[in-house]
């Protein structure tokens, strides 16, 4: 009882206290928890956000989860243990879109808590079609496209630069690495049997269309390694293992400028997708003012530049695209010499088909 | 208990001569046997058996109570999972409280009545953000609900602004909080309501209440009203008084007003009232029916209505038909289609494979052990080394080692070409498909099976093999007849270790298994993580769990489990 009574007294002094001190520092929390990939694009975050704002903010301590891969799942189980201990999650826009759908992620509005462009372009305007989801804060473009080995490009032929060299056997004979799910593999195999590319998921939507992409896909299979780690096509394109394989272009970009592997880029049909901030839904008063703080000093013109200087993903600003260091445009998925013939990922028919088809694609896999 | 002092016979004490003569002469009168201090000693037994249970029982009761808490009740929370399904009715309760009238062999969407509730519930569903969850919900069984349910949310307003608007043109009152809590509640609430605002307290608000006479007279607006009224005190914390209704208050007003008799009534706002009584005849309306259609033309067909009604039960037998490649349709369970199966395949493979597996792992594991208990101890300790020493390598490490080992221009691949066994141009394959699995997973699980093994073979006397050649066996009978069946129940006891660990395999077959050697756990993770279907991976896991219990119990009545030793 004396324990208990001793107990409550100190969690009421450090209540105390720390309102006190929260109140000091305008309702702010000072620590928070941010959610994000690991790797090279989380340091380029914490370099490109994080390091200033902590400059300006000495007193905020801020720790890093990389569990973006499952943080729908995770935020999900948070939730329904009434604990959720992030305060900003990256994730990609299908996910944050579900997020947004199971009411897990905050509804936010755009103008109010971001910052205008330089020249006072309103926040939405600068994102524009970006903003894919109420509850989503754009940060970076980047692409699902494919590199291949050049020192294995047979002779005589040239390097491939056309999507559908991918499932050309015969003049670019090796394996290819492809991602172990439908999503970007039946566009592709779709484009390549003559479809057009606006009727792409016209055609999915209908058995018939998603059989057509699956036998598309059947005339390679047996030449295919699949992947489901965005570090696995790199690594198999350095061991020789594989001649061409699909990943995010960033991770082609450290391959071919940092490694020196003997890799190029197709960039053809490139798949655009975007990675961004989620607010989880229903955070204490002072955790979501720190985070709102800080969301909209992170995605401010010049801090979504600034990442472009240690990643090669294009920023979701329009304002930020001429603040781009010129050595890092010719990297950017968005460059027009790129950008000649990309795709868009669409969120809304992978929302609806996405169980269906995915049902399929494993079926077909396992046979 | 009694006090034994008093009984005269168990002060003196009997002899145990006495005392046998005494029981004897009891059992041939019937009498039962007394214990020392006179109870019968069934009950005295008894009673220091269940106090010994007792002890014991508390001794572990911090373990058991952790195990339960940590370990059992989530797993039982998550295979619960498996048939719950709640969130229809939750979400949808008006429209599944009436689904069942509607007759999926008519051909037709359902009528009126049934757009009616579907729109009350869709409405309040959108406003606490729930729609979207049941659209996802209901997409793992019929695709398009996702979109359909996310695109109705945003147009619902499309059928209640047509109400809303004429009823502001009407009067501007309705377009304010006040008339309507004034009209709607009770005025010791507002009372309530009126001091706790201008306290400006925090916490509870004063919980509304909704006027009886209301209830009677326009049912519709007082009940949708009141769950607005306590939406808005709950979720928004702002005062029913200063917050103007949902359109959906308007539209149910509407309906009330056509049909009740509002001129005996006097309470507050009866003006207001009646001068909105006298106007609805003349407002223009929309059929629920059609303005949902106009919202989204598959809220038309019957396949959308056949879903909502099979999945409108509290329970629901469909994820474990999805388990075993079946799906509920309007004739009952049936397969589904023949490119669309996979968890059977994935089932029987992944028992398959773990056999494989098991028995690998006894034939690389026995002679190893059977080399450790028969080498001096210090021999043995080094070697023992050696086989722990993959223990204390992270498991992802030894995996990506395989990888590096196994694949095509890999370490293995490279020697063999180099010695001129295979050619350069049809290297081995030999990762990502079943064989790399198998391989892989037996080096890993093989500590699990040499350990239990060793400790039983060092156990088992050597003289017995001694003695068994001395009389005149063989090698091979003093092995196979003597000191095998022996070591039989550390096979057993590895055996089982390594199956059942290997059953539920995931991260090795994810890595090196390619198309054919993932196992169905690699299923259930990706529906745990990705694809967010609980309910199919709680129903997966189940039936793996009911798999692996009936193994279990096969096992037992074929080996015994008294047969099994892990040491000593």
């Amino acid at each position: 009882m004396k324990f208990s009574k001793t107990l409550l007294t100190t969690t009421a002094l450090t209540v105390g206290g720390a309102a006190a001190f929260a109140a000091g520092h305008g309702n702010m929390a000072d620590s928070m928890t941010l959610v994000s990939w690991g790797g090279a694009y989380q340091s380029s975050q914490q370099q490109a956000y994080v390091e200033p704002y902590q400059e300006m903010n000495p007193d905020v301590s801020v720790s890093w989860d990389e569990s973006s891969a499952e943080a729908v799942a995770k935020l999900r189980a948070m939730n329904e243990a009434g604990n959720v201990t992030w305060d900003l999650v990256d994730v990609v826009a299908a996910d944050a879109i579900r997020l947004c759908d199971e009411g897990l992620a905050m509804e936010v509005d755009h103008d109010e808590i971001l910052a205008a462009a330089p020249d006072g372009t309103d926040a939405s305007d600068d994102f524009g079609d970006l903003i894919v989801s109420d509850c989503y804060i754009p940060q970076i473009v980047y692409s699902t496209t494919f590199g291949y080995r050049t020192d294995m490009v047979p002779e005589g032929v040239e390097a491939p630069n056309d999507i559908c060299d991918v499932f050309d056997l015969e003049t670019y004979p090796g394996k290819r690495a492809l991602e172990k799910r439908p999503i970007n593999n039946v566009e592709w195999a779709l484009l390549c049997d003559g479809v057009a590319k606006e009727d792409v998921y016209d055609v999915l939507a209908t058995e018939e269309g998603q059989d057509q992409a699956l036998a598309k896909l059947d005339t390679i299979k047996d030449e295919v390694i699949w992947w489901s780690a965005g570090a696995d096509t790199p690594q198999l394109l350095a061991d020789g293992e594989i001649f061409m394989g699909s990943t995010y272009n960033g991770r082609l970009f450290s391959v071919i400028e940092e490694q020196g592997q003997p890799v190029g880029m197709m960039w053809d049909a490139q798949v655009f997708d975007l990675d961004g901030w989620i607010i989880p839904a229903d955070l204490p008063e002072d955790r979501l003012a720190r985070v709102l703080d800080f969301v909209k000093f992170a995605t401010d013109t010049q801090r979504l530049a600034d990442q472009a200087k240690y990643i090669s993903y294009g920023p979701a600003r329009a304002s930020s695209a001429p603040l781009v260091p010129e050595n890092m445009k010719q990297h950017m998925p968005t460059d027009p010499a790129n950008a000649q013939n990309t795709f868009l990922y669409n969120y809304e028919f992978w929302a609806d088909y996405r169980d269906d088809i995915d049902a399929k694609f494993q079926s077909w896999l396992a046979q | 208990m009694t006090d034994a002092t008093n009984d005269p016979a168990a002060t003196a004490g009997p002899t145990p001569d006495q005392a046998r003569r005494a029981d004897a002469a009891d059992r041939a009168a019937g009498a039962p046997m007394l214990a020392a201090d006179g109870t019968p000693l069934k009950k005295s037994l008894a009673r220091s058996l269940r106090i010994q249970k007792a002890r014991a029982l508390m001794l572990v009761a911090p373990l058991l109570i952790f195990v339960l808490v940590t370990f059992i009740a989530p797993i039982g929370d998550m295979l619960f999972r498996s048939v719950e399904n709640q969130i229809v009715s939750e979400t949808l309760p008006r429209t599944t409280a009436r689904i069942d009238q509607w007759d999926a062999t008519s051909g037709d969407a359902p009528d009126e009545q049934m757009f009616e509730a579907l729109f009350y519930d869709l409405f309040i569903a959108e406003a606490r953000k729930e729609h979207t969850r049941l659209g996802t919900r209901l997409n793992y069984e019929q695709t398009g609900m996702s979109s359909l349910f996310r695109r109705s949310g945003r147009s619902l307003d499309d059928i209640s602004d047509v109400y809303l608007d004429q009823f502001e043109d009407l009067n501007e009152a309705w377009d304010e909080g006040r008339p309507w809590a004034e009209l709607m509640g009770e005025p010791d609430w507002i009372a309530d309501q009126e001091e706790f605002d201008a306290a400006e307290a925090e916490g509870r608000m004063p919980a509304f209440r909704v006027r009886d006479e209301m209830l009677e007279l326009l049912p519709r607006a007082a009940a949708t009203y009141e769950t607005f009224a306590r939406f808005a005190q709950t979720e928004d914390e702002d005062s029913p008084l200063e917050e103007e209704p949902w359109g959906l208050v308007h539209t149910a007003l509407y309906y009330d007003l056509m049909e009740a008799d509002v001129s005996g009534y006097n309470g507050p706002q009866a003006a207001l009232l009646k001068e909105a009584d006298a106007a609805v005849a003349e407002f223009e309306t929309v059929n629920f029916k059609e303005g949902m259609l106009a919202i989204d033309k598959d809220w038309g067909s019957v396949e959308t209505w056949t879903t909502l009604q099979m999945y409108s039960p509290d329970y629901t037998s469909g994820y474990f038909l999805n388990a075993v490649d079946m799906q509920k349709t309007a004739d009952g369970p049936a397969l589904r289609d023949a490119d669309e199966r996979i968890y059977g395949l994935l089932f029987k493979r992944t028992l398959f494979m773990s056999l494989v597996i098991t028995f690998s792992c006894i034939a690389l594991a026995y002679p190893v052990a059977y080399l450790l208990s028969n080498l001096p101890a210090r021999t043995a300790n080094l070697l023992m080394i050696l086989v722990l020493l993959p223990f204390w390598t992270s498991l992802l490490v030894r995996t990506s080692a395989w990888k590096v080992m196994l694949q095509q221009q890999g370490v293995i691949n490279d020697v063999l070409v180099w010695l001129g066994i295979v050619a350069d141009d049809s290297r081995l394959v030999m990762i990502n498909n079943q064989f790399g699995t198998i391989v892989a997973m037996t080096h890993i699980l093989l500590p699990f099976m040499i350990l239990p093994m060793y400790s039983v073979m060092s156990t088992i006397p050597p003289s017995y093999v001694r003695a068994a050649k001395s009389l005149g066996a063989t090698n091979w009978t003093a092995f196979w007849r003597v000191y095998f069946p022996q070591s039989v129940p550390g096979i057993g006891a590895g055996s089982i270790l390594v199956f059942i660990l290997s059953i539920g395999y995931y991260i090795t077959p994810e890595i090196v298994g390619g198309t054919t050697g993932t196992f169905i756990s690699n299923r259930i993770a990706y529906h745990i993580s990705s694809s967010l279907n609980w309910g199919l991976a709680a129903a997966l896991g189940s039936i793996l769990l009911v798999v692996v219990l009936v193994l279990y119990w096969a096992y037992d009545r074929i080996v015994g489990i008294d047969n099994v030793k892990l040491g000593g």
